[in-house]
Formats: structure tokens, C-alpha cells, sequence
């Protein structure tokens, strides 16, 4: 939409006016750091509401709906009773890996979103190797799981973090392969280069047609299971033991990974639909004339929809044992990824995408 | 051959599951099973039979049926009814009968068994439909089921 | 290659606790898991946590007295329990109930095994993973409830039986109420089995997991459920008939593998049974007296007097001692919990955390019958 592109032009403008070149770009980052942290704690405050009350909607009550209109302001209390929590640890604890591995995954997840492109102007980060950016920051996430298990000195909080580290590693292989099925029909890594790709030529998963839909359901699955998320979350199977690597993290500590969860779950829901479901563009484009049409509306609407498919998967399979999770991984997702690029390139060679 | 047989079938019953949940999410307004309790006090009734706590109906004139023959402390299993009696005149009849003076009730120990409220053969003591019965001090819960001034009701015999 | 690093690795086992408090107990129940890695070598139960002396409080009560401790022993079928006292006493004096008595005994007892099979079927989701199988199965024994309540004046403890007879009359909606209830619930189970029994995940978690062989089943003392899913036929519905039982057809629910499986299978197939049971009297409930009278201080005559009934969890025998007074001399209760808690060492002996969760579910005990 042409409003925000004059607000950033006005305020670029405005900004190297009245300060040096330096000074007034390092000003111009602090803002739209700011702006994306803004974007990060209301999305994760949402985001926990919306779950809490999709899962009740599945169970047959109504969620929480005292606090606020319709309960929306449960996230903000919940948050006000984490902050005024006491941080506790333990005593014989790895003190700096234990302060540090918080931090690991929110700084992750937060550099991950700088990426996306949640419209034609809102993009910060607009490099040519989006993609691999994205898989590459992921992956850091890994060692604040693992640290966080580690320096707890609890054997169960060490079962936890070591499950969850094989799980994640052995699943990126997954995602990226899929990613990689789907880059080869664009040809580019860039973000906002494949979404024009997808804006004359018909969305991705139609245009690759039976590859890119084995594609979307192996991603799906191996997204899910990147997040920790059920099926796949034997890491805080609470019926199991304990609460997994953040059993001795408390109060705000443990405010960043939960929502670090919730955020990596719009990572993998924003992946998907930039790569299989056009981003930000409007269906058979019906609103591509109307210049007022914000077109994030349309992402956070695709976003929506794919977050709702990953928390039914949650309410409804039950969890899978940590060897038939990686029996799933290395035997049957695998080799079923590496013949459907075979496939895909096999089709773009002989020209059959639609 | 298997393999491919296997992933078709796993599919397919983890749709069939999704389906049910999918089925209920759809209904969630009009279906929720859960009722909103403090909300809906006024409407909230109980069955008749059902056993609330054990209170002692009195009517208009303060007169109750209870004529003190102990059947219910003995009934009672761990000895939630205590009667304190005493021997009186009766008016009526001018002859030396058993009268209450206290019918405690200890609400605390109360297992709901009803074996008292069977074993009375006045009909002295029936269930309550009272449900909140959680106080902040538990001497409240020791309750005196006759109340004060009241006196039994002429002509009832045991 | 395997013998090689075996011997140049050194491993440890450790000793972790499942303790008294733990979701997926099911009660107080603290186990003690020796580990090496993710497999389990060695399962001790330690048991007493929620000990209350029921059997000593019983030798200071009267017959009818004794009724309202066993509610609270396995309190997912308090009216089986109350019914076995009963069956004791009246066998113990001779006397006969009338039909009405027996057949009303018989369709709640049958009702409350619904009911708890249902919370079983709910909270085993929950355990495995699957949480919302919860609350599907509290809505359906909500109506189960609902029918407890208006008839006894209890949901769950209903203490509603009298040696001799039932305390009062059911309720005018009873049958109504029922009939409503079973045409519900048959449309229900089929659902249970979309949503778990029929799903891969569901059946790779518990296909093949703790295998109870036959003779280990018998060795045990193993009744109920557990011991049917292992071939074992020990329904004392069927060879130590008492109530009504004699007058309706059912199948028994037998199942070979021994599996999780199987057992998950035999119960649901129990409900069925169970429903067939219910409708099969509740069209003609006789009529007849609701008590017959026993004197007012009850008094067995001397000698030993056994009686077992058939709870959801398994065989429940009760044992009274009687010198000839008011109160008993010694009772004991014969617990299915406890001879069914016995085989998860050999159960889980080898099998993995996860595996143990599945194994304790599908045994299904509740541990206030364990340790009374």
C-alpha cells in the first residue's frame, strides 16, 4: 500500500535532514528495530491467545474470556505475572551458559523475522540469499536448547535437551530439502524475487504441481517438528518427566522460550506461505487494482491458516516415541524428499509445471 | 510394496482423527459442554435427591420433628451426629420424655452416606441441595442442626 | 563390532523416581525406575502412600456400616463395591432379594463400568498425547453422572446399596434417562475409534508393547482386562454368577496378543458389551419389593463367608470373618489393583520411558484400591 512507503520516505528524508549520514542511518535501524520488536511481543502475545483458545474450541469449552473483551488481555496478564516472578536457579549450575541460552533462541527467532516480506514495502532485510539466511539462522536455535539443558544440573532437563537437540538437527535436513524442491522451480533465493515469480505465474504449489504438494505436506510435518510442537513434543511431554530442558528456568527466562516456540511456529507458517502460497498476494489477484487493499492482511490471513492446520495437529495425534520420531525422519522423509527433487527437476526439464 | 502401503494407510486414519476434532472445532460456539459457574448461580439447580448437607426442617413456628432417640447417632459410621438430651416433662401428655437440647452435626466429618437420614423414623433430618458449603474457618463447619428456641413438634412419636 | 564398543564404553544406571506426585500415576504412586539411557531395567512400586486402614475401621462398624468405607476404595466403581458387601451379608444370612433389586443392581453396576471405563479411555489420550480424547470422554460420563445423581443423590461415592435391598426406590426418569444415555453413546464409541484406536500413531505406541504372556497372566493372579487381553477367561460374570447377570447374553471380550493393544481392545469392546447388557433389562425391570427386611442390629452367624464380583478393574473378593457379634471379626478385600500392579516389572523390563506411561495406562489401576 503507497501509504507506509511515503511515512518511510518522509521519515528517511526527515531523519538524514537534520543529522549527519552516520548518525541518522544508525537512528533509522534503531527504529525499525524497534518497530520489529514491537511486531515480535504482539504477534507472540497473540499468538499464545489464539492458541489457548483454538485448544479450547477443539475441546469443547470456550477459552479464556474474563480477562478483557473476549479475554484478549490474558496474554498481557499472564506476561505481568512471569515478569514479577522470581528468578530462581539452582546452586552448581554452568551460571553463564545457563544466563546465556535464553538468549540464544530469541535472538534467532527475532533475526529470522527481519526477512520476510510481509508486503511489496515491508520487508527490512531484502538480501539475495533470503532463504539460506533463514534455514542458516534457524539452526542456531539448536545450541540454546542444548545450553539450556546442560547447564540446568538436572538429569531430567538433560534427557529433555538432548532429545531435542537430535530432533531438530536431524529435521532441518528435512526443511531444507523441501525448501530446495521449491527454490529450484524459482530459480532464486531472494524473498520478494520469488513472490514476483509467483505473481505472473500462479502460486507455487500449483505450479509445480505433484512435487510441490509432496513438498508442502514434508515440510509441514518436518516444521512441526523443528518447533518442538505436538506430535513431536516429547521434549515437554509434561506426562513424561518433568518439563524438559526448561524445567529450571523461571520468570522471564522461561518467558523466552515459550515464546520463542510460538514465534518459530510463525517462522515455519510465514516460510510456508511465501514459498508454496504466494506471500502477500491476493488469490486469482481480485485485489491487485484497489491501491488502498492493505496486502499484509492477505499474508497474516495465509499465516493464519497454516497456523491453524499446525495446532489441529496438535490437539489431535498423540505423540510419537523419540525412535519412531527419528525412524519417521531417516527412513521415510528422506528418501521421499531426495526422489521428489529428482522429480521436480525432471519436470522443469521437460517443461511440464503448469 | 509395503512402504508405500504403510504412508497411504498412516494418512488416511490420521484425516479420519482430524476429522472428528475438525468436526467439533466448527460447533465450538453453540457446542461447549463446560458451564459458567459463577455466572450462572441463579439458574443452577440440583436434582431433588441429591445430598447437599444434612439440615433439620423446622416450619412456621419454629418446631421441628426431632424427638432425640439417638437412632441416627448410632447409625452414623464415624460419629458425625452428637446428641446432647436431656429428660423433660412433656406438656401433653405430663409423662418424663427424652427432649434435644443440641443436634451437632459435624459437616467436616460428613462421608454423605445417608445411613442417618434412613435410620430416622420421624423424618426429622432430610438432605439439603446446598453445594457451597467451603468456609474460611473450620470451627464454622460444626453446625447445630435444631435452632435456637425451637422445640419439637407436638404429638410426634418415635 | 557391538561387543567391542560395549566394553570400551562405561555406562551408568541411575535411579530416577517417578514420584508420588506425577500426571501420569494415576494416584500416589512413587516408582522406582532404574535407567540405563532411555531403557529401563527395573520397576519397584512403593506402595502406602493414601494407606487408610479401611479393613481395621470395618472391625468397629456394623453390616451396614461397612457399605459406605468400600465406596472410597476404588472409587471408579463404588457401586460393584458396595455390591459385593451386600452379596456377602445376604449370603451369609440367606436371604433372597427379589428381582427388582437384582436386575436395578445390575444395570448400575453395569453403568458405573461405563463410566469408568470412559475415564479410563480419556485419561490413557491424555497420557499418550492426544489431550482433547479427555474431555470427549468426561462430556459422555457427564450424562453417566447426571443419571447417578438423580436416582442415588451421588455422582461418584453413591453408597446406595443395603444389605438386603437398595436404600429407595429409582427415580421415574431412571429409565428414561438411560435409554437416552445408551442411544447417545452408541454413536459415540465409533468416534473413540476414529479418533484414537484407528489412528497409526496410536496403534505404533502401543502394538507390541508390554507383552503379558498367558502363563504369566495366571501366575500373577492377574484379573480382569489385563488377564482378558491375554487369553486368560476369568469374567466372574460368566463363572461365579451373582445379581442378574444370569438372565441376560454377552459375550466375553477375549483378546490373544497381550499387548497394550489387545487390552486397549478388550475394554472397548467391554463397552459394547456392557450397552447390550444395559438395554437388554431395561425394558423390563420387575417389580417387587425394594428391601427385604433384615433386623435392625445385624448379626452374621459365625464362620468365614467369601464373596468376589467382577469391577472394571478386575476380580474384587471380599473376605468376612464373623464370630457371631455385631461387628465383624476381620474383612478383607481381595484388591484387582494390586495383583494387576504386580506384572509391570516383567512388563517393563527392557522397554523404554515412553513405553511405561503406555503400560501403566492400559493396566489402569487406581491407586486408593491398591492400598485401601
Amino acid at each position: 500500500m503507497s501509504i507506509p512507503l511515503s511515512i518511510t520516505k518522509t521519515i528517511h528524508d526527515w531523519l538524514f535532514s537534520i543529522m549527519p549520514e552516520s548518525a541518522a542511518s544508525i537512528t533509522e535501524m534503531v527504529l525499525i528495530a524497534t518497530a520489529y520488536l514491537i511486531l515480535f511481543a504482539v504477534a507472540g502475545l497473540y499468538l499464545v491467545y489464539l492458541e489457548r483458545k483454538v485448544a479450547a474450541w477443539f475441546q469443547l469449552r470456550l477459552g479464556p474470556n474474563r480477562v478483557g473483551p473476549l479475554g484478549l488481555f490474558q496474554t498481557m496478564a499472564d506476561a505481568l505475572k512471569l515478569v514479577s516472578k522470581e528468578l530462581t536457579s539452582t546452586d552448581r549450575i554452568d551460571k553463564l551458559l545457563y544466563n546465556l541460552a535464553p538468549y540464544f533462541v530469541i535472538i534467532t527467532s527475532l533475526t529470522a523475522l527481519a526477512v520476510f516480506p510481509f508486503s511489496k514495502q515491508f520487508q527490512a532485510f531484502d538480501i539475495n540469499i533470503g532463504m539460506f539466511f533463514l534455514i542458516a539462522v534457524s539452526s542456531i536455535g539448536v545450541i540454546g536448547i542444548l545450553l539450556g539443558g546442560w547447564s540446568s544440573n538436572n538429569k531430567y532437563a538433560l534427557i529433555g535437551a538432548m532429545r531435542s537437540g537430535v530432533q531438530t538437527i536431524s529435521y532441518e535436513l528435512s526443511v531444507g530439502l523441501s525448501i530446495l524442491t521449491m527454490v529450484l522451480l524459482t530459480g532464486s533465493l531472494q524473498l520478494s524475487e520469488i513472490i514476483e515469480i509467483q505473481r505472473t505465474g500462479g502460486w507455487l504449489i500449483l505450479q509445480g504441481h505433484v512435487p510441490a504438494i509432496i513438498a508442502f505436506m514434508i515440510f509441514m510435518i518436518a516444521g512441526t517438528a523443528e518447533t518442538n510442537r505436538a506430535p513431536f513434543d516429547l521434549v515437554e511431554a509434561e506426562s513424561e518427566l518433568g518439563a524438559g530442558f526448561h524445567t529450571e528456568y523461571s520468570g522471564m527466562k522461561f518467558a523466552y522460550f515459550f515464546l520463542a516456540e510460538f514465534i518459530n511456529m510463525l517462522i515455519i507458517a510465514s516460510i510456508a506461505v511465501v514459498l508454496f502460497f504466494g506471500g502477500w498476494l491476493s488469490p486469482f489477484g481480485i485485489t491487485e487494482g484497489i491501491t488502498w487493499f492493505p496486502e499484509v492482511l492477505w499474508f497474516f490471513i495465509k499465516v493464519l491458516i497454516i497456523i491453524l492446520l499446525m495446532m489441529w495437529f496438535r490437539w489431535t495425534f498423540p505423540r510419537l516415541r523419540v525412535d519412531q520420531l527419528l525412524t519417521l525422519e531417516w527412513k521415510y522423509l528422506l528418501p521421499i524428499n531426495l526422489v521428489n527433487i529428482v522429480f521436480m527437476a525432471i519436470i522443469i526439464w521437460l517443461n511440464w509445471t503448469i | 510394496m509395503s512402504y508405500f502401503s504403510d504412508i497411504y494407510n498412516g494418512i488416511k486414519t490420521l484425516l479420519t482423527g482430524m476429522s472428528v476434532t475438525g468436526h467439533y472445532f466448527v460447533r465450538a460456539r453453540k457446542g461447549a459442554i463446560t458451564q459458567q459457574y459463577p455466572d450462572n448461580r441463579d439458574t443452577l439447580k440440583m436434582f431433588d435427591r441429591f445430598r447437599g448437607e444434612v439440615i433439620m426442617p423446622h416450619d412456621e413456628v419454629n418446631e421441628h420433628r426431632c424427638t432425640g432417640c439417638q437412632k441416627c447417632e448410632i447409625a452414623c459410621p464415624n460419629g458425625s451426629i452428637e446428641i446432647i438430651w436431656d429428660r423433660g416433662i412433656d406438656e401433653v401428655t405430663g409423662k418424663k420424655k427424652k427432649k434435644i437440647d443440641k443436634h451437632i452435626y459435624h459437616l467436616a466429618m460428613c462421608t454423605m452416606c445417608g445411613l442417618c437420614i434412613e435410620a430416622c423414623p420421624t423424618d426429622a433430618i432430610v438432605w439439603a441441595q446446598n453445594y457451597e458449603n467451603s468456609v474460611y474457618d473450620r470451627t464454622q463447619l460444626t453446625k447445630v442442626l435444631n435452632q435456637p428456641g425451637s422445640k419439637v413438634k407436638a404429638g410426634i412419636e418415635d | 563390532m557391538e561387543s567391542t564398543v560395549k566394553s570400551n564404553l562405561k555406562t551408568e544406571e541411575y535411579f530416577i523416581n517417578m514420584g508420588p506426585q506425577h500426571p501420569a500415576t494415576h494416584g500416589v504412586l512413587r516408582l522406582i525406575l532404574t535407567i540405563d539411557g532411555e531403557i529401563i531395567k527395573n520397576v519397584e512400586p512403593d506402595l502406602g502412600y493414601i494407606h487408610r486402614s479401611i479393613e481395621k475401621m470395618c472391625e468397629r462398624d456394623s453390616y451396614q456400616q461397612i457399605v459406605h468405607l468400600t465406596d472410597r476404595m476404588d472409587y471408579l466403581s463404588s457401586h460393584i463395591n458396595n455390591e459385593a458387601v451386600c452379596l456377602v451379608v445376604e449370603k451369609a444370612l440367606e436371604i433372597e432379594v427379589s428381582d427388582r433389586v437384582k436386575v436395578i443392581r445390575t444395570i448400575i453396576a453395569e453403568l458405573t463400568r461405563l463410566a469408568s471405563h470412559q475415564l479410563w479411555w480419556g485419561v490413557l489420550g491424555m497420557d499418550i498425547g492426544a489431550l482433547t480424547t479427555y474431555f470427549y470422554a468426561f462430556r459422555d460420563r457427564e450424562m453417566i453422572n447426571d443419571i447417578f445423581e438423580e436416582t442415588c443423590g451421588a455422582r461418584l461415592t453413591m453408597n446406595y446399596n443395603l444389605p438386603g435391598g437398595l436404600m429407595f426406590d429409582i427415580h421415574p426418569n431412571f429409565v428414561k434417562r438411560t435409554k437416552e444415555f445408551i442411544a447417545h453413546f452408541k454413536t459415540k464409541i465409533p468416534e473413540y475409534d476414529k479418533l484414537l484406536s484407528g489412528n497409526v500413531i496410536f496403534q505404533k505406541r502401543t502394538k507390541g508393547i508390554g507383552i503379558l504372556s498367558q502363563e504369566d497372566a495366571i501366575s500373577f493372579g492377574a484379573t480382569g482386562p489385563v488377564a482378558r487381553g491375554s487369553g486368560v477367561s476369568s469374567d466372574i460374570r460368566k463363572i461365579h454368577t451373582y445379581s442378574a447377570y444370569d438372565k441376560v447374553n454377552f459375550n466375553e471380550a477375549l483378546s490373544t496378543e497381550g499387548d497394550c493393544f489387545a487390552r486397549y481392545s478388550v475394554r472397548i469392546q467391554e463397552m459394547w458389551e456392557s450397552l447390550s447388557i444395559i438395554e437388554q433389562l431395561i425394558d423390563n425391570i420387575p417389580e417387587g419389593d425394594i428391601q427385604t427386611p433384615t433386623k435392625a442390629v445385624i448379626k452374621l452367624p459365625k464362620g468365614e463367608y467369601y464373596q468376589r464380583v467382577e469391577t472394571a478393574r478386575g476380580e474384587l473378593g471380599v473376605y468376612v470373618n464373623s464370630t457371631g457379634t455385631k461387628n465383624p471379626y476381620r474383612v478383607k478385600f481381595r484388591s484387582p489393583g494390586l495383583s494387576n500392579l504386580s506384572v509391570i516389572n516383567s512388563l517393563a523390563k527392557g522397554s523404554k520411558i515412553g513405553d511405561l506411561v503406555a503400560i501403566m495406562s492400559t493396566i489402569d489401576i487406581v491407586v486408593p484400591d491398591i492400598d485401601r
